[in-house]
């Protein structure tokens, strides 16, 4: 027998994995009989009435192949397309994760430049920053009074912590021998910053972009169940209330896929800066 | 007394020693250095040899006193006065070549990128590196080509100064061999003043004009100068056999294993310059003559 790659060999490992999760789901879900097979007495007991149970792969593909085969749909506020609704939730989750962003950074940068900064704001990050940021929602909706905004407040005051903190530290932490390269090269201040400072801390800030970046993702489905309207999260709570099983587990996978996308798209931006000594 | 080229001038180094006093690392320490000189620095560890480097450098503050170079304060890093420093120093993100560019760049800004790139390459090939490693990452390469890279940034800004602070230390005997040859022979064609610290007494005797060798600290002082006699072109297999090799190496060894120690603590001196020793079996009269500047 020839020597498998690791890599192949793990995929063949996930393909036997995901094979056998779905036919355990299938096979303990037991399936709905038919009306004409019911006895007598069933069909008195209500029997034949649709059981609310949690649906079986093979209906969730089904309900996956539907909806991503028309995810642009608009049928009106109750039904819209997955596509919609997770365009909505994306939109929300990078305007305030852009606006943390351009503050987070060079707020971080001075705070990581300068040890009274770091020690004096040392305290409100930390008291802020484990606040639920969706302890924010009923001040953000009572001071901004829209409902649009203030999701998008809410993600932002969730993305920005990590990015701050982490941009502060990698900034903090440059080597001393670099920062006197950078000096006896007579770099003005501007360019010690993005010749020397930002590709030598950009590991460290893009970790936290990010944890950012996953933060608001988890974020913005708590924040748009409570917000409603539109939204991926919205779209899990509104088929939760319709009873639409199939279609919230299909949602949920979505979230999880998106998310993953998301980090992706930052895992290759992390490549991208990584340096070794 | 015409004034050298550098001239440090009664130098102190003072460091609070946590108990409310002061540790003084060297006191009144004053020396000069010539135009195309090559010096190098002699000393046990502690003596501040680094701190001096450092300060010559604009990276640190004196307690006291002042560096003048072609009749300037020094104060601050500037592209007057290079450093190569011991463990690189290059920036890790950057290629070989880039880490060169960026340096020379910032010598003269109004240079071409052409410009820039070409002289670049010429000092990377300088100290023996070949284009295929231009574009590799200092991870990418061994120790020894790192500290090429370096020198050839060193070089390429051409300073009025050239500091080297243990360029070698962390490199093998073997590879240390070979980039000190590239070294005297990439200065050799530069007339480049160049101040250099070494643990190592025959990379010095190698390098070195003149050997300044400092007394253990605290109140470490630069105690004696020592000459060279030495006709260079040198080389490192040839040297050895040159009569003046081990009358100074020993008189090297005997300072820093013995008259280190015993020169060691404060003085009444306003002001310590060494003593200049000058040693040449070559001419009749042999005995070592030791002459104050």
């Amino acid at each position: 027998m020839t020597e498998m790659s690791v890599n192949k060999r793990a995929a063949i490992l996930s393909f036997i994995l995901l094979f056998a999760g779905l036919l355990l789901w299938e096979a303990v879900i037991p399936g709905q009989k038919a009306v004409g097979e019911l006895t007598e007495y069933e069909r008195l007991t209500g029997g034949g009435a649709q059981k609310a149970g949690v649906p079986p792969p093979s209906q969730v593909l089904q309900k996956a192949w539907e909806q991503l085969s028309n995810p642009f749909y608009d049928a009106g506020p109750n039904d819209k397309g997955i596509g919609i609704q997770i365009g909505y939730s994306i939109y929300r989750v990078l305007a305030g994760y852009f606006l943390a962003a351009v503050i987070a950074i060079p707020l971080g940068f001075l705070i990581g430049m300068s040890p009274v900064a770091y020690k004096a704001l040392n305290p409100f990050i930390q008291v802020l920053r484990p606040i639920s940021p969706l302890a924010w929602m009923p001040l953000a909706l009572f001071i901004i009074q829209d409902s649009e905004a203030s999701a998008i407040f809410v993600i932002f005051i969730c993305s920005i912590w990590p990015m701050l903190i982490n941009t502060a530290f990698g900034v903090a932490g440059v080597r001393k021998d670099w920062v006197n390269v950078a000096r006896t090269h007579e770099l003005g201040a501007l360019r010690t910053a993005f010749m020397v400072i930002l590709p030598a801390a950009a590991p460290t800030i893009v970790t936290g972009m990010r944890i950012s970046i996953g933060i608001a993702w988890l974020v913005i489905v708590a924040a748009e169940m409570l917000v409603g309207g539109t939204g991926i999260g919205y779209y899990v709570w509104n088929e939760w209330n319709n009873l639409d099983l199939t279609s919230v587990i299909f949602s949920i996978l979505m979230i999880g896929v998106v998310g993953m996308a998301l980090d992706a798209m930052f895992g290759v931006l992390q490549r991208f800066v990584v340096y070794s000594e | 007394m015409t004034t050298p080229f550098l001239s440090v001038e009664r130098l102190s180094q003072r460091y609070p020693d946590g108990e409310g006093g002061q540790t003084t690392i060297f006191e009144n320490a004053s020396f000069g250095i010539e135009r195309g000189e090559f010096v190098v620095i002699l000393g046990h560890s502690g003596c501040g040899k680094s701190t001096i480097m450092n300060i010559l450098a604009g990276l640190a503050e004196a307690s006291e006193g002042v560096v003048i170079m072609d009749g300037k304060e020094v104060s601050g890093p500037s592209l007057d006065r290079g450093v190569v420093f011991q463990n690189y120093s290059l920036l890790p993100w950057l290629s070989a070549l880039k880490n060169v560019t960026f340096a020379v760049a910032a010598r003269y800004p109004e240079w071409s990128k052409d410009q820039v790139l070409a002289h670049s390459k010429k000092h990377l090939e300088m100290v023996g590196l070949s284009a295929d490693v231009f574009n590799r990452k200092p991870s990418q390469l061994s120790g020894g080509m790192r500290q090429r890279v370096s020198i050839a940034r060193a070089f390429s800004i051409s300073p009025k100064l050239l500091l080297l602070d243990e360029p070698f230390g962390a490199l093998d005997a073997l590879t240390r061999g070979t980039i000190q040859d590239e070294l005297l022979k990439v200065w050799a064609g530069t007339n480049q003043t160049v101040f250099m610290i070494t643990h190592d007494i025959d990379e010095a005797i190698l390098l070195a004009d003149r050997i300044l060798l400092m007394s253990n600290g605290p109140y470490a002082r630069v105690a004696e100068s020592v000459e060279i006699t030495i006709p260079r072109p040198r080389n490192r297999i040839e040297i050895v056999e040159h009569p003046n090799y081990y009358a100074i190496r020993n008189h090297l060894v005997q300072f820093l294993g013995k008259h280190s120690k015993v020169l060691a603590g404060p003085t009444d001196a306003s002001e310590n310059r060494p003593l200049t020793v000058h040693i040449d079996k070559t001419m009749p009269a042999s005995t070592p003559n030791k002459l104050a500047v």
